[in-house]
C-alpha cells in the first residue's frame, strides 16, 4: 500500500516527488513513457519566468513567483545547469510600450527586479534587435534550465529516497476501494491512500476515472528551431510584448549549452500526443522572429522540435482536491509558466495533503543528489587524475559536445538512470550537437547493450517500440 | 610543453597521406592523432569497390586502399595515437588532445595538418516535418552500422538525396535483403557521380525522383510513412503531388559538411562556399603554419584526390618548415559565373610552384561551356569543356609562367555558349 501515487513523471509530478521524499512516507510515480520527462517537460522554452505575466489574482501569478524564487537553490542542491541570461521584453512603437509599463506594474507590486532601457542602450547589449524596437524592459533575474535534467534529477534524488518509480506504466483504469485508489496499469496495479494527478496533456482523461471534469484539456502545439551553438545570435532571452490572443509569442533563447532557441507558434491540435512539426508552424516560427530580431540564421538549424501545452478550457493553474474524489488531487492545466512555477505547485499540494495526512520529516532522507562527473568543468590536473583512476573519462564518444565514455556509462549506472539513446542524449548530450549523433550514436548503442546487459537489437531510440537496428548482418 | 615538428589532425586517407608525404620530405618528426581505434577514417566503412584508380591504377576497397597508405606510414616509422581526440587547436599552433592513457596534453607543433574529415547534414538541417521517430538515419550512419558493427537498419528503405553515399546504401541494402522503394532528390539532377547512378540505381532498378522531397514523417515510435512532394523551380513543394510510401527507414544522403569546429576555433578565416577554411597554393590556412586538406577542407567524391591535395598540403607544410614565411603577397582566386567554389583560393605569384592546379566545382549541370581564367580583364586561359557536373570536381591549372606576371586577383568562371 502507497501513501501518494502521482500519475506523471513530467516537471510536476517530479518536483513533488522529491519534495514528499523528505517526509515518512511510501510514494510511487509512475509514467507512461519509457523515461522521465517525456511530455511538455521535454519540449518548451526552458525559461524560469520571473512571474511579471500572469494576471493579477490567479493562481499562475503566485505559484510562478513563489516557484520561480526556489529553483536556483533546488538546481544547486541537485547539482542542475541554472543560467542567469535575463529576459527582454521588446516593445515595437508607443502601444506597446504602454504594456511595458503595465508589466513594470505588475513586477513592482510583486517584488521583481527589472531595469528599462531605451533602444540604443538594449542595442549595445543586443546588436540583432529588429528595427522596429523602441524599448526594453529587461528582467534580469530571468534563468534558463535544462528542464528534463531538472525533472530526472529530482526523481533521482527522491528515487535514493525510497520514492519508486515505474516507467511503461500507462493508467489505465482507477478504482476506488474503501479509503483508497487502486490504479491500473500494465505494470501491476498499485493501492494507494492518495493519488496526484500529473498527467499533463491526459489530466482530463486520469481525472474522469475518477469524476466528470468541468474542464479538458485543449491541446496547444509548439514548434522550434534548434541552431548551432557556433551561431549565438543572442545572450538574453528576446520575448516580444505578450498579447491575449498570442501569449507569450515567438521567442529566441539561449540555452544552458550555448544552443539558441527559435519559437514557439502556437496552434490547437486534436491529439494531445501529436508532437511533430508542421510547414505552418514552422514558417510561422520564422515570420514572427522577424518582429523583434533580425539576423537570425535559421540556415543553421541543427533540429526542430515541438511540445503541447496543457491548456485546459480553465484560463488558469488548477491544484486542488476533486470534488466528490476524496484524496485525489488535480494538478492540471499546468502550462506555461508550469516549468517555472513546478516547485510552487509542489507546495500546494503538500498543503492540500497535511490537511488529512500526517507528515512527518524523514531525518534520513537527503535533499541533494550526487554531483555528475563533467571532466570539461575540471582544472586539467584534476582530469587528468580522474582519467588515471577511470580511463573510459579519457575516450572521447561524442566529437560535437567532447562527450567522454565515462559520462556516458554514468549516466546509465544512476538511479534514474538513462535506458535509451534518447535517455543518453537527454541526460549527457552526446548527439545535440551539430552532426544530431550521426557519428556518436552506434557508440552510444554499443555501450547501452554493454551496460545493460542487452543486445544491440534490443537497444531502443525512445519508446519501447523504437528499435534501431532490424537484424544482424554479418558478412 | 612537447614540441613536435609537425601534427597531423585525423588519420583518414588525407592525414595518412600528408603523414608520408612529410616524411619523404625529410621531417623526422611526425605525429598523427586519430580519434577511432584504427587508422583510415571514412574508408574504413566503404567496402565497396571504387578507390584508388588514378593513384594505383587498380580497382580497390576503401580499407583495402587505406591499407596501402597504413603501411606506407608504418613504413616511415610515422607515429599514430589512436584513440585520441584533437579539443582544442590555438592559432600559435598548440595541440590539445585527450585519451585514455595520458589524460589532457597540450604539444606545441611547428606546423599542423588538420585532416579532419567532414559531417553528415542532419535532419535538423533540411526541416523535414512530423514527428521524430525512430528509423531516420543518416547515409554513412547506416553504413557504418552495416558495414563495421553488422546490423541491418531496416526493411523498406527510402532515400532522400542523390548524394554518392545514399546512392552506394541503396545498391548495399537492396544486396542485403532490404527493399529500397525510391530516391528523392531535391534538385533536378542528381548529385552523385554518374557511374555511382548507374551501378547503385539503374542497375537494380530503383527508382530516381528529381526534383522531389520528403516533406513530413509519420510513426510515433519508428518510422511508419512518408510523404513525399514534387518541387517546383524554386525549390517549392507543388501542392497536389504528395505521395505517400510505408517504409520503416529513411536514409539521408543530403550533403556533406567539413567538420570546421577546431579551425573555426582557432579564429582561421573560413571559406563560405566550401564551409571549410580558406587555403592558399599550398593548402595552408589563415593561420601561419597550419595547413588544411582532404573533406575537412571541401568535400571529395574521390580519395585520389584527396590524397594528392593531402600531398601538396603536406609538401606545403614541409616548405614552412624549412623556410617559414612565403615571399610577397598574396592574390585572390574568386569564383565567378557557375562557379560555386574554388579550391586554393589564395596563391603567391612571386614565390610559385611548378604549376598552381585549382579545383572547383559547377554550380548546375552544363552540356558545354567554355572555362575562362581571368586577372581583372585580362583573359590568361581559355578551355572549352563538355559535360560539367555540380557531383564531379574539375580542375583549373595556371603555369608559373603565367602566375609570375599577375599583380591582380584571379577570377575562374564558365562563359555559356549561347
Ligand atoms: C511550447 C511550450 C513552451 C513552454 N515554455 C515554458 C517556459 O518557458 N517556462 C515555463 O515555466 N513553462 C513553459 N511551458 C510549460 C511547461 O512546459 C509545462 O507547464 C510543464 O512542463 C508541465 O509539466 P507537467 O509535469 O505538468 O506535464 P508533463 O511534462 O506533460 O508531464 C506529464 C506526464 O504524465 C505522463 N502521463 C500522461 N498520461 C499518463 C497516464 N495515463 N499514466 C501515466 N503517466 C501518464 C506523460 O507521459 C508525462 O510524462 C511551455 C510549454 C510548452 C508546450
Ligand atoms: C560513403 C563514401 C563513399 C565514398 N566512395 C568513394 C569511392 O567509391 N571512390 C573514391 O575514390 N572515393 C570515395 N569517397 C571519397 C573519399 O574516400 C573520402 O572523401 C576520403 O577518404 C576522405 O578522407 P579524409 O581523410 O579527408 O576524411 P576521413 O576519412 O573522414 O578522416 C578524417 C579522420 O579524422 C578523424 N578526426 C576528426 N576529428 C578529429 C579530432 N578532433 N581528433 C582526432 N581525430 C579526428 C576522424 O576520426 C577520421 O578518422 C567516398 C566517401 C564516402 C564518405
Amino acid at each position: 500500500m502507497y501513501d501518494v501515487v502521482i500519475i506523471g513523471a513530467g516537471i510536476t509530478g517530479a518536483m513533488l516527488c522529491r519534495k514528499l521524499s523528505g517526509y515518512q512516507l511510501r510514494i510511487a510515480v509512475i509514467e507512461k513513457e519509457n523515461d522521465t520527462a517525456e511530455g511538455a517537460t521535454m519540449a518548451n522554452s526552458a525559461v524560469i519566468h520571473t512571474g511579471y505575466d500572469p494576471e493579477d489574482g490567479t493562481l499562475k501569478a503566485e505559484l510562478n513567483v513563489k516557484g520561480a524564487q526556489q529553483y536556483e537553490a533546488i538546481c544547486r542542491d541537485l547539482h542542475c545547469l541554472y543560467k542567469t541570461v535575463g529576459a527582454y521584453i521588446a516593445a515595437c512603437g508607443a502601444e506597446e510600450e504602454a504594456q511595458l509599463d503595465v508589466l513594470a506594474a505588475r513586477a513592482d507590486a510583486r517584488g521583481i527586479p527589472y531595469r528599462r532601457l531605451d533602444r540604443a542602450q538594449a542595442l549595445g547589449q543586443e546588436p540583432n534587435l529588429s528595427d522596429g524596437v523602441t524599448a526594453v524592459l529587461d528582467f534580469y533575474t530571468t534563468a534558463v534550465v535544462y528542464p528534463w535534467e531538472v525533472a530526472n534529477a529530482c526523481l533521482e534524488c527522491a528515487c535514493e529516497n525510497g520514492a519508486e518509480l515505474f516507467l511503461n506504466a500507462p493508467c489505465q483504469a482507477i478504482q476506488r476501494d474503501g479509503d483508497c485508489y487502486v490504479i491500473e496499469t500494465p505494470a501491476g496495479s498499485f493501492r494507494t491512500r492518495y493519488v496526484v494527478n500529473a498527467a499533463g496533456v491526459h489530466a482530463d482523461a486520469i481525472h474522469a476515472m475518477v469524476a466528470e471534469p468541468s474542464w479538458h484539456v485543449t491541446p496547444r502545439r509548439g514548434e522550434y528551431y534548434v541552431l548551432d551553438k557556433d551561431t549565438q545570435p543572442i545572450r538574453h532571452i528576446i520575448f516580444p510584448v505578450p498579447s491575449k490572443e498570442k501569449g507569450k509569442g515567438v521567442l529566441a533563447i539561449p540555452t544552458v549549452y550555448g544552443n539558441t532557441l527559435i519559437g514557439p507558434n502556437s496552434d490547437f491540435v486534436d491529439d494531445p500526443d501529436d508532437n511533430g512539426t508542421s510547414e505552418d508552424g514552422l514558417n510561422y516560427v520564422r515570420a514572427n522572429i522577424s518582429k523583434t530580431l533580425k539576423n537570425i540564421p535559421l540556415n543553421r538549424s541543427i533540429r526542430n522540435f515541438a511540445g503541447v501545452r496543457p491548456t485546459t478550457t480553465c484560463p488558469d493553474f488548477i491544484v486542488e482536491e476533486v470534488a466528490g474524489a476524496p484524496h485525489f488531487i488535480d494538478a492540471v492545466s499546468i502550462e506555461s509558466p508550469g516549468l517555472a512555477s513546478a516547485p510552487a505547485v509542489a507546495d500546494k499540494i503538500i498543503e492540500i495533503l497535511s490537511a488529512s495526512l500526517e507528515l512527518i520529516p524523514d531525518a534520513s532522507a537527503v535533499m541533494t543528489r550526487k554531483a555528475p562527473v563533467v571532466p570539461a568543468e575540471l582544472s586539467q590536473a584534476e582530469r587528468n587524475e580522474l582519467i588515471r583512476s577511470n580511463p573510459a573519462y579519457g575516450k572521447i564518444i561524442c566529437r560535437c559536445e567532447q562527450i567522454s565514455e565515462g559520462e556516458i556509462v554514468d549516466c546509465i549506472r544512476r538511479t534514474c538512470g538513462a535506458r535509451t539513446v534518447k535517455g543518453v542524449k537527454k541526460r549527457v548530450r552526446p548527439g545535440m550537437g551539430r552532426c544530431q549523433g550521426g557519428f556518436c550514436e552506434p557508440r552510444v548503442v554499443e555501450i547501452l547493450a554493454r551496460e545493460l546487459g542487452i543486445s544491440p537489437l534490443e537497444v531502443v531510440y525512445d519508446g519501447q517500440d523504437s528499435r534501431i537496428l532490424e537484424r544482424e548482418n554479418r558478412v | 610543453m612537447k614540441q613536435v615538428q609537425a601534427v597531423i589532425i585525423g588519420g583518414g586517407s588525407a592525414g595518412l597521406s600528408a603523414a608520408v608525404t612529410l616524411k619523404k620530405q625529410g621531417i623526422s618528426d611526425v605525429l598523427v592523432i586519430e580519434k577511432d581505434e584504427e587508422p583510415g577514417g571514412i574508408l574504413e566503412q566503404c567496402i565497396h569497390n571504387g578507390f584508388g584508380l588514378q593513384t594505383f591504377k587498380e580497382q580497390l576497397s576503401g580499407p583495402a586502399y587505406a591499407e596501402r597508405f597504413i603501411k606506407m606510414a608504418q613504413e616511415q616509422n610515422v607515429k599514430i595515437l589512436l584513440n585520441t581526440t584533437v579539443t582544442k587547436l590555438t592559432a600559435d599552433r598548440t595541440v590539445e588532445y585527450v585519451n585514455a592513457e595520458e589524460g589532457v596534453v597540450q604539444v606545441q607543433a611547428g606546423a599542423v595538418i588538420l585532416a579532419v574529415g567532414c559531417y553528415e547534414r542532419p535532419r535538423g538541417g533540411i526541416n523535414i516535418t512530423g514527428t521524430r521517430p525512430a528509423g531516420i538515419y543518416t547515409a554513412g550512419q547506416a553504413q557504418r552500422y552495416l558495414n563495421i558493427d553488422g546490423y541491418m537498419v531496416g526493411k523498406r528503405v527510402f532515400i532522400l538525396g542523390s548524394g554518392d553515399i545514399g546512392l552506394i546504401m541503396a545498391r548495399r541494402m537492396t544486396l542485403e535483403g532490404a527493399k529500397v522503394i525510391g530516391v528523392a532528390e531535391l534538385m533536378p539532377y542528381s548529385n552523385g557521380l554518374p557511374r555511382n547512378m548507374k551501378q547503385c540505381l539503374e542497375d537494380f532498378n530503383i527508382p530516381l525522383l528529381l526534383s522531389h522531397t520528403v516533406s513530413k514523417v509519420f510513426g510515433k515510435d519508428r518510422l511508419e510513412r512518408i510523404e513525399v512532394v514534387a518541387v517546383d523551380e524554386n525549390r517549392n513543394p507543388i501542392a497536389g503531388s504528395e505521395q505517400y510510401f510505408d517504409v520503416d527507414t529513411l536514409l539521408l544522403s543530403v550533403g556533406l559538411i567539413p567538420e570546421n569546429h577546431l579551425a573555426d576555433h582557432a579564429g582561421i578565416v573560413m571559406d563560405p562556399s566550401t564551409k571549410g577554411p580558406a587555403v592558399d597554393d599550398r593548402y595552408m590556412t589563415s593561420a601561419e603554419g597550419i595547413f588544411a586538406c582532404g573533406n575537412g577542407l571541401h568535400v571529395h567524391d574521390l580519395v585520389d584526390f584527396v590524397t594528392l591535395q593531402a600531398e601538396r598540403a603536406a609538401e606545403g607544410a614541409a616548405a614552412y618548415l624549412k623556410s617559414g614565411k612565403r615571399k610577397g603577397s598574396a592574390l585572390h582566386i574568386r569564383n565567378g559565373n557557375q562557379i560555386s567554389y574554388c579550391v586554393p583560393s589564395q596563391f603567391y605569384p612571386e614565390d610559385p610552384a611548378e604549376k598552381l592546379t585549382v579545383y572547383f566545382r559547377v554550380r548546375t549541370p552544363l552540356d558545354r561551356g567554355t572555362l575562362v581564367i581571368r586577372s581583372g580583364e585580362q583573359i590568361i586561359r581559355q578551355v572549352k569543356k563538355q559535360k560539367l557536373l555540380p557531383s564531379v570536381m574539375e580542375e583549373a591549372v595556371l603555369t608559373a609562367k603565367q602566375m609570375a606576371v599577375l599583380t591582380d586577383d584571379i577570377t575562374i568562371e564558365i562563359t555559356e555558349e549561347g
